[in-house]
């Protein structure tokens, strides 16, 4: 399905307002196929937002959105397949065990020869041992990991990642990172979105600061250090909030 | 196919989850239950009475059932984000209003399958006759069909356990009026022809808002 001329994922004019609430106005990106863009920006800037329009979650109020150069207006089913979501919440159901939830999941994906697939992940994310658990029944940072596998099962191209480190330790972030890196020999494209500049840094290729609905500034990652990046936020955002 | 398809997974799902947590049916059963007995202690008479007053208990036990299963028919969909995992998959928004809808009628079909015995228990009062089953086979489809929308649109309120009766009685009233009169007609012993006005407007009901609700879902859990 990727158009090789296209970028991954390229957005025009995107707003989305609720009501007289502009949380977006106008947000213009675009993200190369295998590239990794990071999103920063204080609470309520329209970090998620962006996140939810991307996934088809949430229609926006106007402008387009493209991946893989198809409008995910008109194609938007087809898109969902090759895009996978981490978010700070885990979408896995408490009352069924780890491997129903991802059973289900296949289900939803077509995910072929899916038993397979739920023992590899469920690997990948080293949580073999409690796979017949019920999910009510792990901890957050267990319950996340699933997450992950979950994200990860239909193999997409496209991951979105919303604040996707909540809940784990500094291991499972570590292996959150390879995993994207490293799946079948996938070349990925990510955009994620983190409160945590170090880690944001370290992990983008590119990285865009967002401030009330608009992108306040524009980088590659490879030209800053975190002393830089906490300059560059503190001057887009007039906050320091975000965690080194 | 794959719409259908995916709508009996998402149902599935559903079923599945509901026999490890029994949210829905132990909760609605023992309310249910506590209607009849309540109705059966207020109102004591000769069995003619009793056949007068029967439709309205049964429609009154059953809507008042039925709003509380649908009540949490969303509700763990809204917990962990589940509805937004839902929404992120390649399956159209009618697939999962499809699939929230089966799941719903089941549990309602179930908790009316064992309602209707204990009405009979408490009332003395044949109720499992081929009319009324098919009265409630379609006036249940009706309710969940609206229900299940209103579920979707409730869930995101503060207010959710109100704001669902409040939406949903209105406009689900012409079933239950339908349901009530035609049950009464055919425990007086009418025949197929004389409830057919009745049946007609619930079928009629569930086809008009089966369509709207399918149509709709998809702009109420995106917007």
């Amino acid at each position: 399905m990727a158009d090789a001329d296209k970028p991954a994922i390229e957005v025009r004019g995107l707003t989305k307002s609720f009501g007289n609430n502009l949380a977006l106005g106008g947000i213009d990106l675009e993200v190369e196929t295998g590239k990794t863009l990071a999103v920063f920006g204080p609470n309520g800037a329209g970090k998620t937002t962006l996140i939810k329009i991307l996934a088809s979650i949430m229609k926006p109020t106007a402008g387009d959105v493209s991946i893989n150069g198809l409008s995910l207006k008109d194609n938007a089913e087809a898109i969902r397949s090759h895009i996978g979501i981490v978010s700070h919440q885990t979408f896995l159901y408490g009352n069924l065990s780890a491997y129903e939830n991802l059973r289900f999941y296949s289900r939803m994906y077509d995910v072929p020869h899916y038993q397979k697939r739920i023992k590899q992940v469920a690997a990948m994310v080293g949580m073999e041992s409690r796979l017949y658990d019920r999910v009510g029944t792990l901890s957050r940072g267990m319950q996340q990991r699933f997450s992950i596998a979950r994200a990860l099962l239909h193999n997409p191209d496209i991951v979105l990642l919303d604040e996707p480190e909540t809940g784990l330790d500094q291991q499972a972030i570590a292996m959150l990172w390879e995993l994207l890196k490293e799946d079948s020999g996938k070349k990925r494209s990510v955009i994620f979105t983190s409160h945590s500049l170090e880690r944001g840094l370290k992990a983008c290729d590119e990285l865009i600061i967002i401030n009330k609905g608009k992108i306040a500034c524009c980088r590659p990652g490879n030209t800053l250090d975190l002393c830089g990046l906490e300059q560059l936020y503190k001057e887009n955002t007039g906050s320091v909030n975000a965690t080194a | 196919m794959q719409l259908l398809n995916k709508a009996f997974v998402i149902a599935w799902k559903d079923i599945l989850s509901e026999t490890r947590a029994r949210e829905i049916i132990s909760s609605v059963l023992v309310f249910a239950v506590l209607v009849i007995v309540i109705f059966n202690f207020a109102f004591s008479g000769s069995q003619q009475e009793m056949r007068a007053l029967a439709p309205g208990i049964l429609w009154v036990t059953f809507s008042f059932a039925g709003v509380l299963s649908l009540n949490r028919s969303f509700i763990q969909e809204k917990e962990e984000g589940c509805l937004e995992g839902l929404m992120i998959c390649p399956v159209s928004r009618e697939a999962i209003y499809l699939g929230k809808m089966m799941s719903s009628l089941f549990f309602m079909l179930l908790i009316e399958a064992i309602v209707l015995p204990a009405f009979v228990l408490f009332f003395n009062v044949n109720v499992i006759t081929l009319p009324i089953i098919t009265l409630t086979l379609l006036a249940t489809i009706g309710f969940v069909a609206v229900g299940t929308l209103f579920s979707a649109l409730a869930v995101n309120t503060r207010a959710r356990e109100m704001v669902l009766p409040i939406l949903f009685f209105p406009i689900i009233s012409p079933v239950i009026i339908s349901a009530v009169s035609a049950s009464e007609l055919t425990l007086n012993g009418a025949p197929w022809s004389e409830l057919a006005s009745w049946v007609g407007i619930i079928a009629a009901f569930d086809v008009i808002f089966l369509t709207a609700s399918y149509l709709i879902f998809g702009f109420i859990v995106e917007e």
